[in-house]
Parts: C-alpha cells; sequence; structure tokens
C-alpha cells in the first residue's frame, strides 16, 4: 500500500446524507473482478437521470470537480452493506480521503485497509467547505495527515483529529497484516490460553 | 466493578493493545461468495490460512432459486456462475468448510450459523457481511467486516479494533396485537435515525425483547446496521440455552455443562453504565411500512407519507423530495392507499420457520393477488416448513415456494424487480436499486407482507382476528 502522506488536489463536495455503499458501487457489479478497474462503476446510478444519462446536477459530473481525489460529503457516508468494493470504486478514480461528520464503520475500516483517509469534520464545516469550492474557480486543497489539517482554496486551514493508529498506518503505507504478524507469539500464547479456559470453543 | 455483556465478551479476547487499538481474537469467520477479493489477497501476498477450522464459507448471495436439482448448471449467466465457483474452489484450497450448492445445511450465512451452532454465547464472530450483527442475538459479539480484514483474519485469527462506545436500547410493556420483532427495529430507526448508533455496540434489553423468540430476537440483531451499529447483542437467557441445545456444534456432556456455566455468566450487571441510553415503548409501535429509500424513513400502517415541505432541514427535504419521486409516492398519500406489485419473504431478517409459520397463518385458504415469492433461509428451514405442510398453504395460495438463499434481498442471483415495479419485501434494505434498478421496495414483517400478498396493499394486521395468535 503507498503511504498516505500529503494530498494537493481538487476537493469535490457532494452534499448528500446517508450515502450508502449500494449507491458508491452497485451490487450487480461486485462480481466483475478487481482489474477490470472499479471507477467505471464509482456512483454509478446515482450520477445518472433514472433515464440513464450523465446528470449534469451531481457535483463529480462537473468537469471543474473531474480530477478530484479529496471528498466534502454528507453525515453517514458509507452506510449499508460491508462490500470493499466501494472503496475500490473510490480508489480507482482516485480519491484519496474522504471528510464527513460520520462514516458507516465498516466502510471506514475498509477505507484505512486501502490507504483511503476518512476524516470527521462537524456539519458547519463541510458545509462551509463544500460552499467553497463551489465558488472556487480552482478547488484545490491540501490535506497534510501528519500536522492533520486541510489549506482550502482560499489559504483557511482546518484541523481535523485521526487516530494514532489510523495515522501510522496511513503515513507508513503499513500492511496490516504484516503488522499484526509481529504479534504472532502472542497470538498464539492467547489462542492456547483462550482454549484452555473456553475449550467448547476450539474446533 | 460492574461490566455490561459487551465489555465481558471484549475483555476476555483481547490478545494486546497498541495506543487505542486493541488486537482482538477472532472465535469464528464466516465468509460468503463475495469473499474472492480476501482470497486474492491471501494468495497475491502469499499468505496461509491460520485456523481453516474457525472459518465457515456459505453459497448464498448468487445461488438461484429455481432449477435447483441442475446445480450448479442451474446458473446460466457466466459471472454468476463464477462466483459460485470462486467460493467453491477457493474454500476448499484451504480446507474450509463450505456450506455450499447442494449441501444439506445450505443457505443464508446469518441463518445457518445460529441453526448449526457455529454461533454461541460469548464468541467474537466477523462476517463477510454487514448483517453479521444478526448472531448477537445469540449474546455473541458479531460484526461484518469488508475483504482485507476478512483477509487479515484467516491469516492471523485476530482484528484491529477500537473500542465501540455502548447504548442500551430498552424496549418495555406489552406489544400491540399484530406487532412483531421486524416493527419494534423499523421503530428504532425511525426514532434514532440511520446513523443514530454509528460508533456504538447495542445492546437490547428489556422486558419486550426478553419475550421474543430467539428467531425474533435475530431479526432485531440483524437490523442494528441499518442504524449504523456494527453490532447488536442480546444477553442470553434460558430460551438461548434451550435453542442451543442439540445443535450440531454446540458441545455435549461436560463440556456442555462447562459451556452453559460460562454463558449464564454473560449478562449485564447491574449498576453498569452504559455511553447512552434509548428507552421505547412497546405500546406506542404500530405495525411499520418503510416509504422511503432508507430504513428510517418508516410510517405507521395506518399514516401517511410525510410531506417534505413541511421539513425545516433543506437537505433533509431535499432527501424526502427525491426519496418520493424515485419511490413513485406523494405526500400525504395513505399507507394503505398504495397499490404493490409484487411481494418478496425471505433474506437474513425474516426467512426462518417462525416467520414462515406466520406468513401461512395469514395465507392459509386465501389467494394471493399479487406474485409473491417465499424464499426459506436454509435448507434445513425449507425442511422443517415441508415437514409442517406450510409449503403446501403457499402454493395453493398461488406463492413460489423457493428454494434458500438471498434471493431479492440484493439481487444479484438475477432474482430482482423490474424497473418499477413496487414489491413489499421482509428484507433489511430499501435503498435505490436494492433489489432491482428502479425496483421500489417497502420494507415490512412477514406477517403484512402476507397480507399484502392476499389484497394487494398494506393493510392494518393489527386488527385481524387471528393476529391475536401469532408469535412473532
Amino acid at each position: 500500500m503507498e503511504p498516505l502522506i500529503q494530498i494537493s488536489a481538487i476537493g469535490a463536495p457532494l452534499r448528500l446524507a446517508n450515502v450508502n455503499t449500494d449507491q458508491l458501487f452497485p451490487a450487480r457489479f461486485i462480481k466483475k473482478p478487481r482489474d477490470v478497474g472499479y471507477a467505471q462503476y464509482l456512483f454509478h446510478d446515482i450520477r445518472r437521470t433514472d433515464a440513464g444519462d450523465i446528470n449534469p446536477n451531481f457535483s463529480i459530473n462537473n468537469p471543474k470537480f473531474e480530477t478530484a481525489k479529496i471528498l466534502f460529503a454528507g453525515s453517514n457516508f458509507g452506510s449499508g452493506s460491508s462490500r470493499e468494493g466501494a472503496v475500490y470504486a473510490l480508489y480507482d478514480s482516485g480519491f484519496r480521503a474522504v471528510f464527513a461528520p460520520s462514516f458507516g464503520e465498516i466502510f471506514a475500516a475498509n477505507c484505512l485497509k486501502n490507504g483511503v483517509l476518512t476524516a470527521r469534520l462537524d456539519q458547519e464545516t463541510i458545509e462551509s467547505i463544500q460552499e467553497e469550492l463551489d465558488r472556487a474557480q480552482e478547488p484545490r486543497v491540501s490535506v497534510d495527515i501528519d500536522q492533520e489539517c486541510i489549506t482550502l482554496p482560499a489559504g483557511q486551514v482546518v484541523k481535523f483529529s485521526l487516530e494514532p493508529f489510523q495515522k501510522h498506518c496511513l503515513m507508513n503505507g503499513l500492511n496490516e497484516i504484516d503488522l499484526s504478524l509481529q504479534f504472532n507469539e502472542e497470538i498464539t500464547a492467547f489462542e492456547e490460553s483462550h482454549r484452555r479456559t473456553y475449550p467448547w470453543t476450539a474446533l | 466493578m460492574p461490566s455490561t455483556l459487551f465489555d465481558k465478551i471484549w475483555t476476555t479476547h483481547v490478545v494486546t493493545d497498541r495506543g487505542d487499538e486493541s488486537l482482538l481474537y477472532v472465535d469464528r469467520v464466516l465468509l460468503q461468495e463475495n469473499s474472492f477479493h480476501a482470497f486474492d489477497k491471501i494468495r497475491r501476498e502469499g499468505r496461509t490460512v491460520r485456523n481453516p477450522n474457525q472459518a465457515f464459507g456459505f453459497s448464498d448471495h448468487y445461488v438461484p432459486t429455481r432449477n435447483r436439482e441442475l446445480g450448479i448448471d442451474g446458473i446460466r449467466d457466466p459471472e454468476i456462475r463464477n462466483m459460485v465457483d470462486l467460493i467453491t474452489s477457493d474454500t476448499e484450497t484451504y480446507g474450509i468448510e463450505l456450506f455450499g450448492l447442494g449441501h444439506d445445511y445450505q443457505g443464508i450465512l446469518h441463518v445457518v450459523g445460529p441453526e448449526l451452532g457455529i454461533t454461541q454465547p460469548g464468541l467474537v464472530i466477523a462476517g463477510a457481511d454487514s448483517h453479521t450483527s444478526t448472531h448477537g442475538a445469540l449474546g455473541a459479539y458479531a460484526f461484518g467486516i469488508g475483504s482485507s480484514e476478512v483477509a487479515h483474519v484467516l491469516a492471523t485469527q485476530t482484528l484491529w479494533r477500537s473500542k465501540p462506545k455502548t447504548l442500551r436500547v430498552t424496549i418495555s410493556g406489552e406489544r400491540r396485537t399484530g406487532v412483531s420483532s421486524k416493527d419494534l427495529v423499523l421503530f428504532l430507526i425511525r426514532t434514532i435515525g440511520s446513523g443514530g448508533a454509528v460508533g456504538y455496540a447495542v445492546e437490547y434489553s428489556g422486558d419486550t425483547i426478553d419475550e421474543l423468540s430467539v428467531e425474533a430476537r435475530m431479526t432485531v440483531c440483524n437490523m442494528s446496521i441499518e442504524a449504523g451499529a456494527r453490532a447488536g447483542l442480546i444477553a442470553p437467557d434460558q430460551k438461548v440455552f434451550d435453542y442451543m441445545r442439540g445443535k450440531p456444534m454446540v458441545p455435549i456432556g461436560t463440556q456442555w455443562e462447562k459451556a452453559l456455566a460460562y454463558w449464564e455468566t454473560l449478562e449485564t450487571d447491574p449498576g453498569s453504565v452504559f455511553d447512552r441510553e434509548v428507552q421505547i415503548e412497546a405500546s406506542e409501535i404500530a405495525p411499520q411500512v418503510t416509504w422511503g429509500t432508507n430504513p428510517e424513513m418508516v410510517a405507521d400502517v395506518t399514516g401517511s407519507v410525510p410531506d417534505p415541505d413541511v421539513e425545516q432541514d433543506p437537505e433533509r427535504k431535499n432527501r424526502m423530495t427525491r426519496a418520493l419521486e424515485y419511490m413513485g409516492l406523494h405526500a400525504n398519500q395513505m399507507i394503505q392507499s398504495i397499490p404493490l406489485d409484487r411481494v418478496f419473504i425471505g433474506s437474513c431478517t425474516n426467512s426462518r420457520i417462525e416467520d414462515l409459520r406466520i406468513v401461512a397463518q395469514v395465507m392459509k385458504g386465501q389467494t394471493c393477488r399479487i406474485p409473491t415469492m417465499i424464499v426459506p433461509g436454509s435448507e434445513q428451514v425449507k425442511r422443517a416448513a415441508e415437514s409442517e405442510g406450510l409449503h403446501e398453504i403457499f402454493q395453493l395460495a398461488g406463492a413460489e415456494w423457493l428454494a434458500p438463499g438471498c434471493s431479492m434481498c440484493v439481487g444479484i442471483n438475477g432474482d430482482m424487480l423490474a424497473s418499477g415495479e413496487r414489491a413489499a419485501s421482509t428484507s433489511n434494505r430499501n435503498f435505490e436499486g436494492r433489489q432491482g434498478q428502479g425496483g421500489r421496495t417497502h420494507l415490512v414483517s412477514p406477517a403484512m407482507a402476507a397480507a399484502a400478498s392476499i389484497t394487494g396493499q398494506f393493510e392494518n394486521i393489527s386488527s385481524y382476528a387471528e393476529a391475536g395468535s401469532w408469535n412473532l
């Protein structure tokens, strides 16, 4: 996984609460192998009208936000199904960071495993950033993971906060399995003791 | 210090801590066809599966519900067939038991786990599906994970977790006639919102919960994720112990005695403090019907579709307007005036034998007015229903009695709504396109779905003469 330290890129607003992983990545595409590239499936149905045409009013269809890597979304973003394809679709489309008032928990965990930053900002802050992105001619934003801050197009700095573990994994591009296997002896000792204490759980 | 049920399970599974995160031991991991990314990761990184015996595979999301006698050849779509082939070959390669197509115990992972005793009180269970919260009904800490975490559990038998906050939902008092566990949980989501429990492990308690059967409790825990909670738990009681006894993977003899003695300690101690408490009076709850495209968009069956114009918050107003547009409904429309096209009875929320018994009570001697699919949760549920003759009641009424799987809950095996079709569904998600692009879903209880099948519309089932005898 690539380390994520700083991102300087276009930021896009998505003014919609409760965006679920079915909307991020409709279930009918789950069976596609990853190597086909999942960018084509991101927001597949909600970025189109009911008639199936690209909806110019859906923010990231706006040419201004076409190359966005940072998303400023509504509350409970990524709720619903555990499908990790939702994150692959974001990643393959270039997104490396999502800010929202709250996140679906499984989605946020999946993001971390794929080197995509999720961080909470309160509703008011999100809304004011979304407005600024809409107003700005070039809605460029920089995100500094180490300093836990965002610099907005007009130069204003907004702080966010990360859990130390999340920050460590992102900044080092850690493959978590390798990290965990460093605790192999502890896991083995725990497992033996667990099986002695609760022998009926052993299989 | 008094501790909660959740704390007791958490504490007994921490291998080590690292800052805010704990490395948590996982007793069981449950896999389904969509886990192919996890196996790809294991292969790509050259890893081994640490304890194949603690992993279980299920073919449920993509299996056909018709032509099952043809086995894998019954699947015509090559991409769908590939998904069933992949879970078969991946589990075989790594020595993992599979409840696959043709297996006597095949079925939906959240139905089969409990019925085989794979799920037990006090366990930590991670599942490759967000509705893994279901298993909490037996007093386990069970939650959904994505593919990368599935690979992590397979390789290490552990997961990194920051400890969630605790929320106790207390539901008290007697339910109104015809009000089921599905109505309880829909009402809860309507009350706290679909993001209302994000960050919490939810414990359900109160005399209304105590009264519920084990299966009905599974319906409640199943939909915890629709309120944003990754896990929902209920302290195991005598009903759970009776349920566990004799299940194929449950210990016997002295091991049973030991297990039981431990399970009896799995309750929240008096005086335990939760981070948050929600109280609900069961008597306030009528049969519920969702009207929108999110499980928090719920109304009483006797009520009406809300009016976006009275909503103050512009973002909420937009969402409501969009939901009504998608659903083809108008503000203030009476719920009972909505004409339905189809009924789907099934899913990990409501496909157990008790659900089917109630459906049979409503359908007995009646005729379905609209096409109705009934999909049992597992082969075991199917056999039980057939031995009780329920399938004959369904078929005489004109409903389709199908083979087990997730079917039209998620619509990826080919069972789906056509665009514009409107269904009463006993499943768990009414998202746009969930049951098929353009399909319109109203989430309801099994009794409501059965009543809707007979009349083509939602009914105030509380007034049904026989409703008093339903064991919901």
